[in-house]
C-alpha cells in the first residue's frame, strides 16, 4: 500500500554527467579532426577558411596581449546595458498590456509591429540620436530584447490562472500587493525563459551593433579583422562569442533550479 | 439555530447568459450544506456569489463572517512550500495544521511535488487555519482517485466534527452529497434555482447501508431525470 511518504515526487535524476559534458566534447574534438584534416589536404581555397593552428595562434597572441579580454569586457558591458534597461522598461509595459483590455487593443499591434523590425534597420538612427560610443550600440541591444520580454511577460500575465486571483482575495491581498504575491511570481517560470531567449538574441545582435561607431568589442574585433583579412582573427571572434553565449544560456538555465521557480518546469 | 448565510431572489447573467435565476437559500451556523446539479448549471458560480468574488446581478446575498474557498485543484500557489501556503491562512497556526493534516515531514515541499490528496490537504489546511465561519469547498475531492476521495471526505468530516464550521459543499457526485451532507440541495440546469432540498438523517459520514442514503440518491437522480 502506497503511504504519504510515497506520495512526494521525486524529480527525475538529470543527465548523467557524461553525456552532458562528454559528448559535447566528443563532437567538438571530431569537427576539429575534420576541420584540421580538411586544411591539412588544401580542401579550402587560400584565404577562406583558416587552419586550427592559425586560429590557435591567434588565440594565444590575442589573450596575451589582453585585446580579446578588453573586447569581452566590452561587449559584454553593452550587452548587459541593453539587455537589463530593456527588461526593467518591459516587464511593466508587458503586466499592464497582459492585464488590462484597452491598452492590449491599443498597443499589442504595435508591439508586434515594432518586433517584427530587425533591430539592424534602426541603426542609422541610433548614430543620428546617440552618436558615437557605446550609447548606439546599447540602444541597438535594447531594440533586440525590449519588445520580445513585452510580449513575454503580456502572454504570461494573460495566462495566470483566475484561482490565484481568487485567493489573495480571501486572504486580503490588494492593488501591489497582488502584483508582488500573486502575478509576479505566478509569471516567472515563463518569464524567466523569455530572458533566457532574450539574452541570446542580445548577444546575438551585439556583433551587429559593434559594427557601428564604436572601436572595441567582439563586433568590433570580427569586422576589424575582416577588413584586415586575418580570417583568424574572425574565427576566433566567433569562437568567443559563441562561448560565452553557451555561458550566458547555462547562467539563465540555472535560474530553472530556483526552488520556487522549479514548479514551471517539471509540472 | 442562527442564519449565517442568506440568499433571496439571487439571479446571475454573464452578458446575455442567465446563469442563476431566482435563487433562495439559507444556511444555519454549524450547517454542511451540499448542492448538487448537472454539470454547467452555476454550482461554482454560486460559490464565487457566496465567497463575494461576484456581485448578484439581481437578489440579496447576506453572508455573517469571513469565507474561505477551497477549490477543485490548483487553488495552492505553487511558488510557496506547503508550510508557507498555510500560512496564508494564519501564520500562527501552521505548526498546529501540519501536525493535524500528517504534513509536518513535507512541510517545505512545493505543491507540485505532492500527490493530490496532499493536495488538498494542504488547501483545507489553509482554509481551516484561517479560522473562518464559513468554508465555500467547490468540489475540492473530484480530481482525486476514488480511494483517496473517500478517505479525504472522512478526514473532512472529522475535522469539522472537532472544529465545527458553516460548510457550504459543491459536487456532483451523489453519492458523496448524501455520504456528508446535513442537507442536500439539488440545483437544476441553468440558469440555476433550488429544484429540491433533502434533509438527511443526523449523523455524518453516512456509510451507503444507512439508513435513509438509498431513498435520497434515488430523490436526487430522479431529479437530475438520471433514474
Amino acid at each position: 500500500m502506497c503511504h504519504d511518504a510515497c506520495a512526494v515526487r521525486v524529480p527525475a535524476k538529470g543527465r548523467s554527467y557524461i553525456s552532458n559534458i562528454g559528448f559535447p566534447i566528443i563532437t567538438g574534438l571530431v569537427i576539429l579532426a575534420a576541420w584540421g584534416a580538411a586544411s591539412a589536404a588544401d580542401m579550402f581555397p587560400t584565404g577562406t577558411v583558416p587552419s586550427p593552428e592559425a586560429v590557435g595562434h591567434a588565440f594565444r597572441a590575442e589573450l596575451a596581449s589582453g585585446r580579446l579580454l578588453d573586447d569581452v569586457i566590452a561587449s559584454l558591458y553593452r550587452v548587459a546595458w541593453g539587455f537589463l534597461t530593456a527588461v526593467v522598461a518591459a516587464v511593466p509595459l508587458g503586466l499592464v498590456i497582459g492585464r488590462h483590455a484597452a491598452p492590449r487593443a491599443a498597443l499589442m499591434p504595435w508591439v508586434n509591429f515594432f518586433r517584427s523590425l530587425s533591430p539592424i534597420a534602426w541603426i542609422p538612427f541610433a548614430i543620428i540620436w546617440f552618436g558615437v560610443g557605446d550609447p548606439p550600440a546599447i540602444f541597438i541591444i535594447f531594440l533586440a530584447t525590449f519588445f520580445q520580454v513585452v510580449l513575454a511577460t503580456a502572454a504570461a500575465s494573460a495566462s495566470v490562472p483566475k484561482v490565484y486571483y481568487r485567493v489573495a482575495d480571501d486572504i486580503g491581498l490588494r492593488g501591489m500587493q497582488v502584483l508582488f504575491h500573486i502575478t509576479l511570481p505566478a509569471i516567472m517560470p515563463q518569464l524567466v525563459i523569455a530572458l533566457r531567449v532574450a539574452i541570446g538574441v542580445a548577444w546575438m545582435v551585439v556583433v551587429a551593433a559593434e559594427m557601428i561607431a564604436v572601436r572595441s568589442g567582439l563586433g568590433f574585433l570580427i569586422v576589424d579583422a575582416r577588413n584586415g583579412l586575418r580570417m583568424d582573427l574572425v574565427v576566433c571572434g566567433m569562437i568567443t562569442i559563441g562561448a560565452i553565449g553557451i555561458g550566458l544560456d547555462l547562467a539563465f538555465s540555472r535560474l530553472a533550479k530556483i526552488p520556487s521557480l522549479r514548479w514551471g518546469f517539471e509540472r | 439555530m442562527s442564519v449565517v448565510l442568506e440568499l433571496n431572489g439571487v439571479g446571475f447573467d454573464y452578458g446575455a447568459l442567465s446563469v442563476i435565476d431566482n435563487l433562495d437559500l439559507t444556511v444555519s451556523k454549524g450547517e454542511l450544506v451540499v448542492c448538487v446539479g448537472p454539470s454547467g448549471c452555476g454550482k461554482s458560480t454560486l460559490l464565487s456569489l457566496l465567497g463575494g468574488h461576484l456581485q448578484p446581478t439581481r437578489g440579496t446575498i447576506v453572508r455573517k463572517g469571513a469565507s474561505r474557498t477551497i477549490y477543485q485543484d490548483g487553488g495552492l500557489l505553487p511558488w510557496l512550500t506547503v508550510r508557507q501556503n498555510i500560512a496564508l491562512g494564519n501564520p500562527a497556526k501552521v505548526d498546529e495544521w501540519l501536525r493535524i493534516t500528517r504534513l509536518a515531514d513535507f512541510a517545505d515541499a512545493y505543491a507540485h511535488q505532492l500527490s493530490g490528496g496532499m493536495r488538498q490537504r494542504v488547501e483545507i489546511s489553509r482554509a481551516l487555519a484561517a479560522e473562518t465561519d464559513i468554508l465555500l469547498m467547490d468540489e475540492p475531492f473530484s480530481a482525486l482517485d476514488y480511494q483517496t476521495r473517500r478517505r479525504m471526505r472522512m478526514e473532512l468530516v472529522t475535522t469539522l466534527a472537532e472544529r465545527p464550521r458553516t460548510v457550504v459543499f459543491v459536487t456532483h457526485d451523489i453519492e458523496e452529497a448524501v455520504q456528508i451532507g446535513d442537507r442536500v440541495i439539488v440545483l437544476g440546469t441553468r440558469p440555476a434555482n433550488v429544484r429540491k432540498t433533502l434533509e438527511l438523517p443526523p449523523g455524518r459520514s453516512r456509510l451507503p447501508a444507512a439508513p435513509g442514503v438509498a431513498e435520497a440518491e434515488q430523490a436526487i437522480m430522479e431529479e437530475l431525470g438520471l433514474s
